[in-house]
């Protein structure tokens, strides 16, 4: 093999000569893109804030979730039109650390929520419902 | 909540208070002998360094070739002194507790008070973790990341300088504990009732929480500089599937890194709220649920053993298969064993506190993932073993710490698997079997793995070899030391000893601490050792030379350069075809470029990191003595440096064409004369 196959002069900014990668990089932003996540966000912030001023669903519990789901819902818009994440961004690398975050995101809230309600219900199964009067 | 700290810090408009807080003369250790001593010794021998620095006019050098420099490998050189210097801290501590134990019998109660005792443990965890593993680690990524993957330097050369001063400005805040005021007398962990207001109103948890805070900003920078560069940095031709043992090994490091770290962060800033403002997270009344911070701080605790281990599995990778002059047996099954570790490390951290009260079926479930991680780690082993099996072996230093660490990792691996079986866990938690264990799997696996790795890769950043007959010594002196110190522990963990007493009744016990403690003086021997490894090895560096860059008969890429490697790292970036690149290149009949170089574009010194890592010790100090002019004073400066720098338009600058000639054509000569 010659020497100069296996040589390349490096040129370019420091901080950034990946020549490896042929990224698509971020997706790119437009001021439609934009109006359309910033629009999308105002109505799902707007719909859980009248239900809870107009006195909310049957139950507490019941709005709650209600709320977590649209919240749900605009983390996904801003990801889509804020972040411009999809899934050949950054040459999938952005889709696999959402994929990742999700995951160790869903093991840490259930699982301590499991482990939690576990030690609660074994330990001190009168302090729980107690405690909750109690709160301030 | 707001309102009590504002109303704290008004409370203390008397102007004494507003500047000095709750910092007084008390504060100094001027009645404690021992400590006195220390504080007087280390002055002197501070003293003694600046003069020396300042007679040999070294402080424009330092200042403008290292402190400032953004070029990774010195700012990874200087991660590892740092962690060189605070193992003797932490060893320190670690020989005075050995021979407290030791004597503390019956009527004798050693020469530790049972405070300073607390402190001692406290502090000997702290720093060996944060302060000794953590920038070991993360020094040799930082020089050898860029090396192996044929990069000029980190995506991020400014932040890597400045991580390296978060971590120092935390290092800092720790030593002076030791001096002004005092540190936690809570255990590494500070876990809650113990560490809230209520049960340690004074500077100790203050100290710690402040300096786990500012250190991890920069591990966490750090990570995310990393896992940057290995993402988009590598020559062209190095696939995943074809980097370097260690850069896989580092890659998951640094996500495990990224994902954890804010979990600490999140904690200690909880527990902070507990502390300055009222709040009630991990208190025992209003609500608060101090299990609760045992169980968050463990999501990043667990992960973290994995953050420090598989670093070291890459080095052992690497110099097991350079040492055995074969390929390393199993590549892609070693990519794979790391993956599944990094992602179930986050699935075992209940194994840390079975006996808090969780039921069977949680026990039940984290002990199952906990043995299940042990099924890649052993595939790790015999990969190893196989990599080794008719290779043609040279038992150098490297080499040795890696057979040792074959031995002795397995070992504290299967007393790993015997607690993570819950009903044993129950009557060994919190006992010096416990201690034994995880000691044995940290220095047998990580400290082990990080003195490989500096043998194997001094001469690449210092151009000579390190001296083989003390390296040697400082083996066998720790290997024979680590044995005789924690094998006792195990005999007196299944006798039912717990940890962290500071004295004991039972006079039969007394001669397995005996022999703990000898274990104890023997690490000393192998400490020194290592001393005098480095000096004998700087004195001769004229016969340990490398001239050719590859003392080792390398196979990767950070042996195709000089040693030590110009700052540009390569003249030109390496084509890469095969996992063992360099490697392949010899054996293709690679012949290294003399002409054709062209100006090569770098990123320039700052001083801003030091600049924003000292104000941001002022800063925690300020927080930790409720100093609250300091406070504001330094939190507006930081901000004002930060975004100062941001305005530097000056970062980069051109090495001429000419100068890259002359230091190429200067190792060409060299290469001609001596082989």
């Amino acid at each position: 093999m010659s020497t100069h196959t296996d040589l390349i002069p490096q040129e370019g900014h420091p901080d950034n000569h990946g020549h490896n990668h042929h990224d698509t990089g971020a997706g790119h932003s437009t001021l439609k893109g934009y109006m359309t996540g910033f629009i999308l966000s105002v109505i799902l912030t707007a719909i859980p804030f009248w239900i809870v001023m107009s006195g909310g669903l049957h139950t507490s519990g019941m709005t709650a979730l209600v709320i977590l789901a649209f919240a749900a819902v605009q983390i996904v818009v801003h990801m889509i039109y804020f972040l411009h994440m999809n899934s050949k961004s950054e040459g999938g690398w952005t889709l696999l650390a959402l994929i990742f975050t999700i995951v160790l995101v869903v093991i840490t809230l259930s699982g301590s929520i499991w482990v939690m309600y576990h030690l609660n219900h074994n330990m001190m199964p009168s302090m729980m419902e107690q405690q909750m009067q109690n709160m301030p | 909540m707001f309102q009590v700290l504002v109303q704290k810090m008004f409370d203390h408009l008397d102007p004494v208070k507003l500047i000095f807080g709750r910092l007084t003369w008390e504060a100094l250790p001027l009645h404690v002998p021992i400590v006195l001593g220390t504080m007087i010794a280390v002055m002197l021998g501070g003293l003694a360094l600046v003069a020396v620095i300042t007679y040999n006019r070294l402080w424009g050098y330092l200042w403008h070739e290292w402190f400032t420099s953004i070029d990774h490998k010195k700012i990874g050189i200087m991660y590892i002194v740092l962690g060189l210097v605070m193992l003797l801290r932490g060893f320190s501590d670690a020989i005075m507790m050995r021979a407290q134990q030791a004597m503390s019998f019956g009527a004798n109660n050693g020469f530790l008070p049972p405070e300073h005792y607390d402190q001692v443990f406290t502090a000997h965890g702290v720093i060996m973790i944060f302060f000794v593993a953590m920038p070991l680690i993360t020094g040799i990524m930082n020089f050898v990341i860029p090396l192996q993957i044929g990069a000029r330097d980190v995506a991020f050369p400014f932040l890597n300088n400045f991580s390296f001063w978060m971590t120092a400005a935390g290092t800092v805040l720790v030593m002076l504990s030791l001096f002004v005021g005092e540190f936690a007398r809570t255990g590494w962990l500070a876990y809650p009732p113990l560490s809230g207001i209520a049960a340690s109103p004074d500077v100790g948890v203050d100290y710690y929480i402040w300096s786990l805070q500012i250190a991890g900003v920069g591990t966490l920078l750090s990570g995310i500089n990393l896992l940057v560069t290995i993402i988009k940095m590598r020559a062209p031709g190095m696939s995943l599937m074809k980097m370097p043992m260690f850069v896989w090994t580092a890659l998951c490091t640094n996500v495990l890194i990224v994902a954890a770290f804010p979990v600490l962060t999140a904690v200690l800033a909880l527990l902070s709220l507990d502390r300055y403002v009222g709040t009630n997270f991990f208190t025992t009344t209003l609500g608060g649920n101090a299990m609760m911070y045992v169980n968050l701080i463990w999501i990043w605790g667990h992960p973290e053993v994995y953050i420090l281990i598989l670093p070291a599995f890459g080095i052992f990778s690497e110099v097991t298969s350079t040492f055995s002059r074969k390929r390393l047996f199993g590549y892609t099954s070693m990519v794979y064993a790391t993956i599944v570790i990094t992602v179930l490390a986050y699935l075992v951290w209940l194994h840390h506190f079975f006996t808090m009260g969780s039921g069977a079926s949680v026990n039940s479930f984290f002990g199952i993932t906990t043995m299940i991680i042990s099924i890649p780690t052993g595939a790790k082993i015999f990969n190893w073993l196989f990599t080794m099996y008719r290779g043609r072996i040279t038992f150098s230093v490297p080499m040795l710490w890696t057979i040792g660490f074959m031995v002795t990792f397995t070992i504290g691996g299967m007393t790993g698997v015997l607690l993570a079986v819950p009903p044993a866990d129950f009557v060994l938690h919190n006992s010096l079997f416990l201690i034994a264990h995880f000691h044995n799997v940290i220095i047998g696996g990580v400290l082990f793995g990080l003195f490989a790795g500096i043998n194997y890769w001094f001469p690449k950043a210092f151009g000579f070899k390190l001296d083989e007959f003390w390296g040697k010594c400082s083996f066998w002196f720790w290997i024979t030391g680590f044995y005789f110190a924690f094998m006792p522990l195990y005999v007196l963990g299944l006798m039912g000893v717990t940890r962290r007493l500071s004295h004991f009744d039972d006079p039969s016990l007394q001669i397995w601490f005996e022999i703990a403690a000898f274990g104890a003086f023997l690490v000393l021997l192998g400490i020194v050792s290592m001393l005098i490894q480095f000096y004998v090895s700087f004195r001769r560096r004229e016969q340990l030379r490398d001239v050719t860059g590859d003392p080792w008969d390398g196979r990767t890429l950070e042996w195709a350069t000089s040693s030590p490697p110009p700052s540009y790292n390569f003249a030109f970036t390496p084509l890469v075809h095969e996992v063992d690149a360099w490697w392949q290149m010899k054996h293709a009949g690679y012949k290294r470029p003399t002409e054709g170089f062209i100006a090569i574009h770098m990123p320039k010194n700052t001083a801003a990191g030091i600049f924003l890592g000292g104000l941001s010790a002022l800063f925690g100090f300020a927080m930790i003595w409720h100093m609250w002019a300091l406070m504001i004073v330094s939190f507006v400066a930081l901000l004002a440096v930060a975004i100062g720098h941001t305005f530097n338009y000056k970062r980069d600058f051109h090495i001429p064409a000419d100068e890259v000639v002359r230091t190429e054509a200067a190792r060409t000569t060299l290469l001609a004369n001596h082989v």
